[in-house]
């Protein structure tokens, strides 16, 4: 095109109705997007974010707030001078050698863009802690959990069920008392009674409860760490990570959920879940000392035929050679309890995995087709798959 | 008063501007609600391909717009016609003088030599091209998914800077072969004609053919700033729609280069003509005169007030004030041949002189941190070259480090080298990694990038 046929063209034209614009916003459009790659990032950050705060126990609070910059799209750029700083060019009555001073922020700045790019402003994003769970299923394509289906397992309920002409007066129906009446006295009438009585004791109608059993939806879950001085606070964190995904897993299978947490070195304490991560003991370890008091709870607490029962144990693998029986004679009691009983491992040594004094006692359980499983974590990123073996041997096992 | 009179207003300011001697394509108006007035600020144009960090710059533009610290006037689009866009907010005396200053900016970008060189390569409708483009890319998200067409457009926008407008946007591809040198050849090259031979753009012409005396020409022959275009043309595995935005971002960088490089000029040209035009226009109202030169002193000011002092200049005040100046010295003439001559390196160069800076009471600073951490401003002895360098530094090379393709090897590999002595230090290294990133995504080989570190040294960022 040639800088000259525009001339010709009649002159400027001014158009002043609007049209679409207000239809649709790009802006909004884009900042979404952006937004959705916040979450992604968080997502990816989450094992850290969870292992800071206390979320087991709190199922009335069940949001995770988590404070994000926003994302910055990157170019190449000059290292800031430390030595020698910015040079730039203001307007103004100053003298050379004045020092200023910023008034406030953002004071005169002129471009959107400004010198220094941007970052400064932070947005809290709140994440539902059930939209976590629902991510992390989908990306590891987790199976739902089946509560057991035996008859032990269950629950008694009264439902309401037919009718009885006998009943507590509370539970009088009066629809359909009134219904029986019109009955009754339309065949009354008919076979001809001139006035019949308008209710008599055969039209009262009770409404009547059956018991009923339906499968139990309650579960409980104990979390047994070992916290002798060999489990540090990295391993503690790992098992705290991991029982967190797993607690979450099971809260999306049953309505209700308990937590017992119980700590042991060669004794074993039950502590809150706050206590629970922050307990520091010297001593042995024992294991049999936690799994004992973790029957005793179950047996006392949580009734087998009203709950779901789970038994998750943290350590790094290490037990008394001493205690061995007795741990395995409580394991195999345990197992008899339990849906399903996962042995976390952080070992010293990653060569050794499963080859520690526990791990040989639950994959001997395994092998004897009890509903256990154990997973090693050495790291954050371990965990995802250790709850991805969890689960599926949870529902291998329910099938 | 209504914007409905703008539209009687708008020839007749048009026909005045004719007479004084401005010369323009048509301009095609629009008022358009705040929203998309802020939009077309944010993506730098109205219709532009989708990408997240458009998001965060509308975020950041639309707080600021809230709390009431900024108000856009006009975008105008250079072009035949040319296209603005007005704010049906705005009274109708900010909309008459916005009107005028348009039709300052379509003189100019009409008559300036780099605007009108950069207009020719990229075409007269870019508003209609880039929904176009926008479009394409809408169309390249839905077939190969939002992930990969972001992964892409992350790359490409990043260098949006790094391109070499020295070039013309259509570039031939490297010559493939070259002549074997000689040892006559060497000497016959030496002197002025070896190094008039090294300056870009010459000797492209050489042999093509496989001839016996010719050798396989690196690639590139030297340095590259124009990353664009080489990753669009010689990435080893870029895929023809990758290729179409990385063509699509350059060529809007190419468009977007003229408003870059003129800023001061052409804003203080649009000023300067506003001013003027309302002040003869004697078909408007005394009252909306009045009210539209309240705007103009708005917008027409240092950004600090009265005893206030800013960090940085208002380039509309800069401009505005130094064309009255030339304009008073020299005449009309003068003045319409330095818009169509010069850019913002020639125009602060040559014309804005110690009187003038003094008159602005413009000084150039350095940052340093003080004894609380704070940062703290000093001002420099006044010295107009060092004021003058000082307004001009953050135009150099569009704004961006220098950054250039040093190599690619026969592996397919990529050898970036930041040209650090011209830029007096490294990139920051947080940063570039995150560009190479980008980067080593389209490219799909190894990348390496060489820059200095806070002790001048040399340091290779690398992704494999």
């Amino acid at each position: 095109m040639t800088s000259d046929n525009g001339e010709t063209r009649t002159p400027s034209r001014m158009a002043t109705e609007n049209r679409w614009y207000d239809l649709f916003s790009r802006g909004s459009r884009d900042w979404l997007r952006h937004n959705e790659k916040v979450r992604e990032t968080v997502r990816e950050e989450l094992p850290n974010l969870i292992s800071g705060s206390d979320v087991l126990s709190r199922p009335s609070d069940r949001t995770v707030q988590v404070p994000v910059r926003f994302l910055e799209h990157y170019r190449f750029r000059l290292r800031d001078d430390q030595q020698e700083g910015e040079a730039g060019v203001g307007q103004g009555d100053g003298e050379p050698g004045d020092v200023l001073r910023r008034a406030k922020p953002g004071e005169g700045e002129g471009g959107s863009e400004g010198g220094s790019g941007g970052g400064e402003l932070r947005f809290v994003l709140e994440l539902k802690v059930d939209d976590i769970v629902d991510w992390i299923w989908e990306e590891l394509q987790l199976p739902d959990l089946k509560p057991k289906t035996t008859d032990a397992l269950t629950d008694e309920d009264l439902i309401q069920e037919g009718w009885d002409k006998r009943g507590p007066r509370a539970r009088l129906d009066r629809r359909r008392t009134v219904k029986e009446a019109i009955k009754r006295r339309s065949v009354q009438e008919q076979g001809g009674d001139a006035e019949p009585t308008p209710f008599s004791n055969e039209d009262l109608r009770y409404r009547q409860l059956a018991r009923r059993k339906r499968p139990a939806t309650n579960a409980v879950v104990a979390f047994l760490l070992d916290v002798s001085a060999s489990m540090d606070e990295s391993r503690r964190k790992l098992a705290k990570s991991f029982f967190f995904w797993a607690m979450q897993g099971l809260r999306r299978q049953y309505g209700q959920v308990e937590t017992v947490f119980i700590a042991h070195t060669n004794q074993a304490w039950e502590f809150s879940e706050e206590e629970f991560f922050q307990v520091t003991a010297t001593g042995g370890t024992v294991a049999s000392s936690g799994f004992r008091l973790a029957r005793d709870i179950f047996n006392e607490r949580f009734d087998p035929a009203q709950y779901n029962q789970y038994l998750f144990y943290a350590s790094d693998g290490d037990n008394f050679g001493d205690d061995r029986r007795s741990a395995e004679a409580l394991l195999s009691q345990l197992c008899r309890l339990v849906n399903f009983m996962g042995f976390v491992e952080t070992p010293q040594n990653p060569l050794e995995a499963s080859k520690s004094e526990m791990g040989r006692l639950f994959k001997a359980l395994g092998a004897r087709d009890q509903p256990v499983g154990s997973y090693t974590v050495h790291e954050e990123a371990d965990i995802w798959e250790a709850i991805r073996l969890f689960f599926q041997h949870q529902a291998d096992d329910a099938a | 008063m209504s914007n409905a009179d703008l539209a009687e207003y708008t020839p007749k300011l048009e026909a005045l501007a004719r007479d004084q001697g401005l010369d323009f394509y048509p301009v095609d108006f629009e008022v358009v609600p705040p929203s998309f007035m802020m939009e077309v600020a944010v993506y730098g144009l109205p219709v532009r391909m989708p990408h997240w960090s458009f998001g965060v710059r509308y975020i950041y533009q639309y707080i600021q717009h809230r709390m009431g610290h900024s108000r856009i006037f006009e975008v105008v689009f250079p072009g035949n016609p040319n296209r603005a866009y007005l704010v049906n907010n705005n009274s109708l005396p900010e909309n008459t003088l916005v009107t005028a200053h348009v039709l300052g900016h379509a003189d100019f970008s009409k008559n300036n030599d780099l605007f009108a060189r950069m207009q020719s390569q990229v075409g007269y409708h870019i508003v209609e091209q880039a929904a176009e483009r926008a479009h394409r890319i809408e169309e390249a998200i839905a077939e190969h998914g939002q992930k990969r067409v972001e992964a892409v457009l992350d790359a490409a926008l990043a260098l949006e800077q790094n391109i070499d407008v020295n070039f013309g946007i259509n570039r031939p591809a490297y010559p493939e072969r070259v002549e074997r040198r000689r040892g006559g050849d060497e000497r016959a090259r030496s002197g002025f004609r070896g190094r008039y031979h090294e300056l870009p753009g010459e000797g492209e012409s050489l042999g093509t053919a496989a001839e016996p005396g010719s050798v396989r020409a690196p690639v590139p022959p030297r340095p590259e700033y124009d990353l664009l275009w080489f990753i669009a043309h010689y990435a080893p595995d870029l895929e023809g729609w990758e290729q179409d935005i990385f063509l699509s971002v350059r060529e809007e960088s190419f468009y977007f280069y003229p408003v870059f490089a003129c800023q001061i000029m052409n804003e203080g040209w649009a000023s300067y003509w506003h001013a003027r035009l309302l002040r003869e226009a004697d078909f408007l109202p005394q009252q909306l005169y009045l009210d539209a030169i309240k705007a103009h002193s708005d917008v027409v000011r240092p950004y600090a007030g009265e005893n206030a002092i800013a960090l940085s200049i208002n380039p509309y005040h800069v401009g505005f004030q130094m064309w009255e100046k030339i304009i008073a010295e020299y005449g009309l003439d003068t003045a319409l041949r330095l818009r169509a001559e010069e850019d913002d390196f020639s125009f602060i160069r040559n014309w804005l002189d110690e009187d003038l800076a003094e008159e602005l009471q413009l000084f150039s600073y350095t940052t340093r941190q003080g004894r609380a951490g704070e940062e703290q401003y000093v001002i420099q002895e006044r010295d107009i070259h060092a004021l003058r360098e000082a307004i001009l530094h953050p135009k150099f090379n569009y704004g961006a480090p220098r950054v250039y393709v040093a190599e690619m090897a026969t592996d397919g590999s990529l050898l970036l080298q930041h040209d650090y002595h011209t830029d007096g230090r490294g990139l920051d290294v947080e940063r570039a990694e995150k560009v190479l990133d980008y980067i080593h995504r389209v490219w799909r080989r190894p990348v390496r990038l060489q820059t200095a570190d806070t002790k001048g040294k040399e340091r290779v960022l690398e992704k494999a």
